[in-house]
């Protein structure tokens, strides 16, 4: 059994597999140092990161297909399932073994595999636009806490970049424990010590809070409630749309806020 | 903002809750350097309601005070309901601060016909204006067109609003004359006709002059009412056909007719809202518009109305079984597009798997097709399975019902937990 072990990023991967198809071996599983569990009859091969073959691997992608494809497979990576690295690597050495441009062969499995997780990334990342909800603070940031499935806050940085130009904002992923800060001019990655924040329901203590942040959730409840038709009611669709795992960042679908309001 | 304003938010939405429309697509609209916001071509919801409804767009009303006496609206003049005002100042302060909080895409603005709707619409351009000029605010900008406005006023909306819409609510102009007096298709067709023929001219224009602002960007809809007066299915989607080929509309919306004025007896008494009806109606639209199907094909003189218990697509083809089975691997895609089961994404990857190597029904099932639906219907690189033809229509069209019967539910009293320790 050969086991190719990498530093668990992005060039780390495409470096095992640079390596993997220039050995001409072929890897049965590639595991990230964070994984890694010792196997006592498996061939180890650890490998080191290495910019060169990243690029190489990368642009050979782009000579076959096209750049789209590329990011088609990063997308896939940020998806952090467990067997990503083998998707990946029989997608890639697919590419390269076929003469033509294999991206739109649908009659081949590994091209229906990645094109399905993208498919989930892209999903998880849209809602991530759909469901992020700031809060302002006293020093004139719009924090938001979430907590996506896969790792997809980099993938959203542009949108909100382009949108929200004109004031700070933070976006924090509170399963990763890290996040985006924007101040004005450039966006930065940050991390966050202070107990200001609760990551557990995603809010901001009072005392940090805007003077008016309170009025706006209990405005936006009140709206969210009313706008409701209830002749029409559907929950089976609505829980479709809105899982309960996006609730607990929402203030809209905050029992709290109804006690106060009732 | 002062807090009672949370009253007056709900009463406005309260007013703007009926009317449908909540896209905020079609408009791509960039932050000019360092403003608020933008818009996204695909549109973004931002929440949903437990109706199922998503939540783009703040729906408010400016006022729901009316003039006018439509017997299907509950801002009707003769309704005795609260009533209130916004000043131009609060619906803008609202937007720039929902929006900032990412709880919305934009604004949807409507009115009630307070004074003529001249003085109407001046105030709601006047919105629309604070809010791109004012607060630099790009994000996302739908407002409804006051029928009988001046084309000024129109010509100003356009500049600044995203997406403009005027409402038919009613199919025929002989029940709209009936149940809301104060209408006729003419005052709704006119201004429809004045926003498509800047819109065109204003293509013309940025095809000269790039940099010429735009007008609408997003186009314009409209929302029909279904189930308020006795019109056919036939008929809506005619009028639908027309308004999207002649009118370049966008969207044409269907909104199930929801009893809010239960005394007028000009409308019917509805114990819910037809809201399968209204389903299958949006589904005969998708035929219409990505399908290439003629309306004529959904609906014709002999089948008036769309049946209630199967989506159009599977009726069309159980009415036309000497279409079937459909060999996958030949037919072209507009064929492939009428197989029930496949739809405009897998009819693509079809098209472009097959080029490398013949399909079965394992491909298929991962390209996406539902093959449960499709497999009465097709052929492909796999052993002959009975299809429509020989299983005769009427016997596809009971298995499609059986399966989506619900699971027979079983009887409390019956079934019951058996204690461990019988006392008898």
């Amino acid at each position: 059994m050969n086991l190719f072990i990498y530093d668990q990023t992005f060039e780390g991967l495409l470096t095992a597999i640079h390596d993997a198809i220039d050995l001409n071996i072929k890897p049965d599983k590639i595991i990230s140092t964070k994984f890694f569990q010792d196997d006592l009859f498996a061939t180890k091969y650890d490998i080191v990161t290495d910019s060169d073959k990243f690029d190489k691997i990368w642009n050979q992608i782009k000579e076959k297909s096209n750049e789209q494809n590329c990011q088609r497979i990063f997308k896939a990576y940020l998806s952090e399932t467990s067997d990503i690295e083998m998707i990946i690597y029989n997608y890639i050495k697919l590419i390269i073994d076929t003469p033509y441009n294999v991206e739109v062969n649908f009659s081949e499995d590994s091209v229906i595999k990645i094109n399905n997780i993208q498919k989930k990334i892209g999903r998880e990342a849209q809602r991530v636009l759909m469901f992020v909800r700031f809060q302002k603070t006293v020093d004139d940031i719009y924090y938001a806490s979430f907590d996506p499935k896969y790792n997809v806050i980099p993938l959203t940085v542009a949108h909100f970049r382009n949108r929200f130009a004109d004031q700070k904002w933070v976006i924090f992923d509170t399963r990763r424990k890290f996040g985006y800060y924007y101040d004005l001019k450039n966006v930065r990655e940050i991390t966050i010590g202070n107990q200001k924040v609760n990551f557990e329901s995603g809010k901001v203590d009072n005392d940090v809070l805007h003077v008016s942040e309170k009025l706006f959730q209990k405005l936006w409840k009140g709206y969210y409630d009313t706008i409701n038709i209830k002749e029409r009611k559907n929950i089976k669709v609505h829980m479709q749309f809105l899982p309960k795992r996006f609730w607990k960042y929402l203030p809209e679908k905050d029992f709290k806020n109804t006690l106060v309001m009732s | 903002m002062k807090p009672e304003t949370v009253n007056k938010l709900k009463i406005s939405a309260n007013a703007a809750k009926y009317d449908v429309s909540c896209a905020s697509s079609g408009s791509n609209r960039p932050n000019n350097g360092k403003g608020l916001g933008n818009t996204n071509p695909w549109g973004i919801c931002h929440s949903f309601t437990e109706d199922g409804r998503c939540i783009s767009l703040l729906k408010l009303m400016l006022t729901n005070y009316c003039i006018y006496d439509c017997a299907y609206c509950i801002n009707r003049k003769s309704n005795d309901i609260r009533r209130t005002t916004f000043s131009v100042k609060e619906v803008v302060d609202l937007t720039i601060e929902f929006y900032r909080r990412n709880y919305i895409e934009g604004l949807f603005l409507s009115s009630g016909i307070i004074k003529n709707p001249d003085y109407t619409m001046e105030r709601m351009v006047s919105v629309a204006k604070d809010l791109r000029l004012k607060q630099n605010y790009n994000g996302y900008i739908h407002l409804k067109s006051i029928p009988g406005s001046s084309d000024e006023l129109q010509q100003q909306a356009g500049l600044y609003a995203d997406r403009l819409s005027v409402n038919i609510e009613i199919a025929s102009e002989s029940n709209l004359k009936m149940i809301a007096p104060d209408k006729s298709f003419a005052s709704i067709l006119n201004p429809m006709n004045t926003i498509k023929n800047k819109i065109i001219e204003n293509k013309e224009e940025r095809r000269k002059f790039r940099h010429a602002p735009r007008f609408s960007p997003a186009g314009q809809s409209t929302q029909l009412i279904v189930g308020a007066t006795p019109d056919s299915d036939q008929r809506i989607l005619n009028l639908a056909g027309n308004l999207y080929n002649s009118k370049n509309l966008k969207r044409v919306y269907y909104s199930g007719y929801i009893p809010v004025n239960n005394y007028d007896k000009r409308l019917p008494a509805l114990n819910e809202p037809p809201l399968k009806r209204e389903n299958r109606l949006y589904q005969a639209d998708w035929l219409f518009r990505f399908y290439h199907f003629s309306i004529n094909e959904i609906v014709n003189d002999d089948h008036p109305d769309l049946d209630l218990e199967i989506d159009p697509k599977l009726s069309y083809a159980l009415r036309n079984p000497w279409l079937f089975p459909v060999d996958i691997n030949k037919a072209n895609y507009e064929t492939i597009l009428r197989v029930p089961g496949i739809g405009v994404l897998s009819a693509k990857k079809i098209i472009l798997g097959r080029k490398y190597s013949k399909l079965n029904l394992s491909n298929l099932k991962k390209i996406g097709v539902v093959l449960k639906r499709a497999k009465y219907f097709i052929t492909c690189n796999e052993l002959k399975a009975p299809t429509i033809n020989e299983l005769l229509p009427e016997n596809v069209r009971k298995i499609f019902l059986n399966e989506n019967k619900p699971a027979k539910q079983f009887k409390k009293s019956f079934y019951k937990q058996l204690s461990l320790f019988p006392v008898n």
